[in-house]
């Protein structure tokens, strides 16, 4: 009667055991500290407790020991939970290279998906068993949070730059995925599930899919709709920097800084082009603020990636650019 | 002819709403603060009802976001951090160090003024439609897209926040200038301590947050560009700014309460404090560390992961000095002459609620772990155990345990205790089931939620439930204590301590003859060991 009351959720990906390794762990510690406490508390009141009217305790007023005793056991205690989450989060925070890339757009209350191959979808991701992926996320409007409690991973949407969150699924089935950062009316209908699939069963879904344009095609035309081509172009005229094979390099910056053009540096520039402008090149490029939707940014981000890349230099974390080979069909 | 006291000295409401008598004042605070402890209470009560079943079905999504940010900002600002320091800790500093009052009257009355004027802002707010922010103002959803009352709910929180900077001022300064001739700060009880600290984080830390709500309402007023990206703003400013105030004002709400119980475990013990001056400068410790931890808030923000790491450590390291104070009041139990009145149960209450509270703590402190906890139920049932386990506990334990101080009067124990022990079951009740909850993957702020978690909802409306039966009686048998309760003696409870000295009530003046101290607080048995370890 009680099989659909689960006290631990299911472990949905690779992450999820060993985010649930440390949970154990700390539970015992808490459930040990509790008790010794807690017995100890009322073994005390019992043993001591008042006999007569005058009765006073007897006046102790300390050990310098025990002291020492208790300030250092808790603070190796706690030194093995510190070591042991850096390491589940430095994991859970480094997507490995390779990992399958989708776009993620959140926005008052909906969750919107995009695969590299064109498929998109709306409140649902479907992802293969046994394969990284990684999530580069923007939100539209107000901060939202990615959450996917089965893969215990979690990630805010922040506006105004990418978040990235990356599992891998370990077991087929259906999953929740909630907006766990409030952002208003309907932020608990901002739900939606994850679809992890065999990938066979992934491969034929991406085929059964309502594909169109994949990101990097759709942003080929924004490219010339928007008319950006007219000044980064491969000739001579060129009044803005190349964009062949710019991904994942640095690039100096007037004034003697450096950037290295990932996803956040793109999507600044086309924001707000006058913040980071490369060196030997005129402050000229009007803001685009307003005439393009997240998703569109992405697709033009996909569209520069998809002009070539070199290989991540080892940054700080963060939104590190990963992925050697551009994931989809070109 | 009854002898003259402080209740008895002025009649009529001028002499009560004028007055610059510390007790009075907290009387006044006592009034207040229980008000919006009723008001916070009733959100709350509307947040467990809607809870009962997965649908929203009782209010609309917008009423229950208003429900559960009123619940934060009233029971946060207008409850918890005013709560022991303005009732306990103006009634009794003066005393406890041998004082006539506190060092600026005119500016305890000052606080209280501004303090009901910030709740006035806050009601108004409430009244007219609400705010559904939630208690932290997150930006860019308070300043650009939410439709409430957020400026005004924001004034209130701005403008209560001087009382406190003035009611921690005037402690500071009250414990530095005005203590009895012998007072050492070592002989100081461990309360005094505790206001102390709590006092420095009123002052350092509450500028920040009058700051900050104060630039949310120019960006909402006024559109500068401070926190939203669509204006230039940096929403995760906000955070790192709120959470520099907020987190530490965690610590203003335990930290009275842990001075509160080191008064009654000794009390109750007839026993003076194991490790005085380790429990004393554990509270400093806490308040000082506690103003580098606020970035724990931020792990699945995008913060740099570095940071985060940092943030980790720090947050680990200031569960150190509590862990102390814990293992210092279970030694102190230790061959003492143990009487479990009322005021002792609250203050076991708060030693298992407290111990459990700090251990779920860490694993929120343990960065992979928070991952997936963050912003769910588990947060909740953590800060709740913090809250409601342990400052809300402490208060009750201290208000049981100078009740017949301040009001001249003996409550009924047999009723105190069992309002304790239905406490005590109904708070467990209440936020145990929400540690499930959290793990298993439920998301806060949710008005509607997946079937599943319906169980375990249903345990913590039914533990809400006893919780309000708990909070309510002592309501009835403290205002029944009042006219027909016996007389208090100067010592109920056979404690040592300035308090207990002067007659129940006080005189006006407190001290007829200012005391000189020989010795430190709860001396009971002579002993041979000589200063204080």
């Amino acid at each position: 009667m009680f099989t659909n009351l689960p006290l631990f959720p299911v472990e949905g990906s690779v992450q999820a055991g060993q985010v649930d390794a440390l949970y154990f762990f700390m539970l015992a510690v808490t459930a040990f500290f509790s008790l010794l406490i807690g017995v100890l508390v009322v073994f005390f009141a019992i043993k001591y407790r008042r006999r007569h009217d005058d009765e006073v305790g007897v006046a102790i007023h300390g050990s310098l020991a025990l002291e020492l005793l208790w300030t250092i056991i808790p603070f190796f205690i706690m030194m093995v939970m510190f070591g042991w989450g850096a390491k589940v989060f430095y994991n859970l925070y480094r997507p490995p290279a390779g990992a399958m890339e989708i776009y993620i757009v959140g926005k008052q209350w909906m969750w919107k998906a995009q695969h590299m191959d064109g498929v998109r979808e709306i409140n649902e991701l479907h992802v293969p068993v046994g394969r990284p992926v990684k999530l580069t996320m923007g939100s539209e409007d107000v901060i939202h949070s990615f959450f996917i409690p089965a893969f215990r991973v979690k990630a805010d949407v922040v506006p105004g730059r990418y978040n990235v969150l990356w599992f891998t699924a370990s077991k087929a089935g259906t999953y929740h995925l909630f907006c766990s950062q409030y952002c208003g009316t309907k932020h608990s209908g901002m739900i939606g599930s994850v679809i992890a699939m065999d990938p066979n069963d992934f491969q034929a879904w991406l085929g059964g899919g309502n594909a169109s344009d994949t990101p990097a095609a759709a942003g080929e035309k924004l490219f010339t709709d928007l008319a950006c081509i007219t000044c980064h172009r491969d000739d001579a005229q060129a009044r803005a920097p190349q964009l062949k094979g710019l991904f994942g390099h640095t690039v100096q910056l007037q004034g003697g800084a450096t950037a290295v053009v990932d996803e956040a540096y793109i999507r600044e520039s086309i924001l707000n082009p006058q913040a980071k402008v490369v060196s030997g090149f005129q402050p000229i490029m009007p803001t685009f603020q307003g005439l393009v939707t997240e998703e569109q940014i992405l697709q033009l981000i996909a569209y520069v990636r998809s002009l070539g890349q070199v290989a991540p230099p080892a940054t700080t974390g963060g939104a590190a650019p990963a992925a050697p080979q551009t994931p989809g069909k070109d | 002819m009854e002898t003259l006291n402080y209740l008895n000295n002025g009649h009529g409401a001028a002499s009560w709403l004028l007055t610059r008598d510390h007790k009075r004042i907290a009387l006044l605070y006592l009034v207040s603060i229980t008000a919006f402890f009723a008001i916070g209470g009733l959100f709350a009560f509307m947040i467990r009802l809607e809870l009962l079943t997965p649908a929203g079905d009782v209010m609309t999504a917008d009423t229950y976001n208003k429900m559960f940010t009123m619940h934060g900002v009233v029971m946060v600002f207008f409850f918890l951090i005013p709560s022991i320091p303005a009732v306990l800790g103006n009634f009794l500093i003066p005393i406890m160090i041998g004082a006539k009052d506190l060092a600026f009257p005119r500016v305890n009355l000052l606080s209280w003024y501004i303090y009901i004027l910030g709740g006035a802002f806050t009601l108004v707010a409430a009244l007219s439609g609400g705010v559904d922010t939630g208690w932290t103002f997150y930006t860019p959803y308070s300043t650009a897209a939410a439709n409430s009352h957020v400026i005004t709910a924001a004034m209130g929180v701005f403008i209560t926040g001087f009382s406190s900077i003035l009611t921690g001022l005037n402690f500071i300064v009250t414990v530095h200038r005005m203590r009895a001739p012998g007072l050492t700060w070592f002989r100081l009880p461990l309360f005094v301590w505790s206001m102390y600290a709590t006092s420095l984080i009123f002052i350092l830390g509450t500028p920040v947050i009058a700051i900050t709500v104060l630039l949310v309402a120019a960006e909402r007023g006024l559109h500068m560009g401070i926190f939203d990206p669509a204006l230039g703003g940096d929403p995760i400013l906000f955070q790192h700014l709120f959470w520099f105030y907020s987190h530490p004002a965690v610590y203003i709400m335990i930290l009275p309460a842990m001075g509160v119980i080191s008064e009654i475990v000794q009390a109750f013990t007839r026993k003076n404090i194991f490790g005085y001056s380790f429990v004393a400068f554990s509270s400093l410790a806490i308040a000082i560390i506690g103003f580098l931890v606020w970035g724990h808030h931020l792990f699945v923000s995008g913060q740099s992961v570095y940071a985060g790491l940092m943030f980790s450590l720090l947050s680990f390291m200031v569960a150190i000095p509590s862990a102390v104070k814990v293992f210092n009041w279970t030694a102190t139990i230790y061959k003492g002459s143990v009487q479990l009145d009322s005021s002792m149960l609250y203050a076991f209450g708060f030693i298992g609620l407290f111990t459990i509270g700090g251990l779920t703590g860490l694993f929120l402190a343990a960065v992979g772990l928070d991952v997936h906890i963050h912003d769910t139920y588990f947060v909740i049932a953590h800060f709740h155990y913090i809250m409601v386990g342990g400052a809300i506990m402490g208060y009750m334990g201290g208000l049981h345990y100078w009740w017949p101080k301040m009001s001249g009067r003996m409550y009924s124990e047999g009723w105190a205790k069992l309002a304790a022990g239905l406490i005590f079951v109904g708070f467990n009740l209440t936020f145990f089931p929400q540690f499930i909850l959290g793990y298993l993957g439920m998301p806060r702020r949710y008005h509607a939620y997946p079937p599943e978690f319906q169980v375990f909802n249903v345990a913590s409306t039914l533990g809400a439930t006893v919780l309000a039966v708990g909070y309510a009686l002592p309501l009835v048998y403290f205002i029944h204590s009042i006219f027909y309760g016996e007389k208090a003696p100067a010592d109920p409870w056979g404690a040592k301590g300035l308090e207990w000295e002067i007659p129940s009530p006080p005189p006006t003046e407190n001290f007829v003859v200012t005391p000189i101290v020989t010795h430190g607080t709860h001396q009971y048995a002579p002993s041979k060991e000589v200063g204080i370890v």
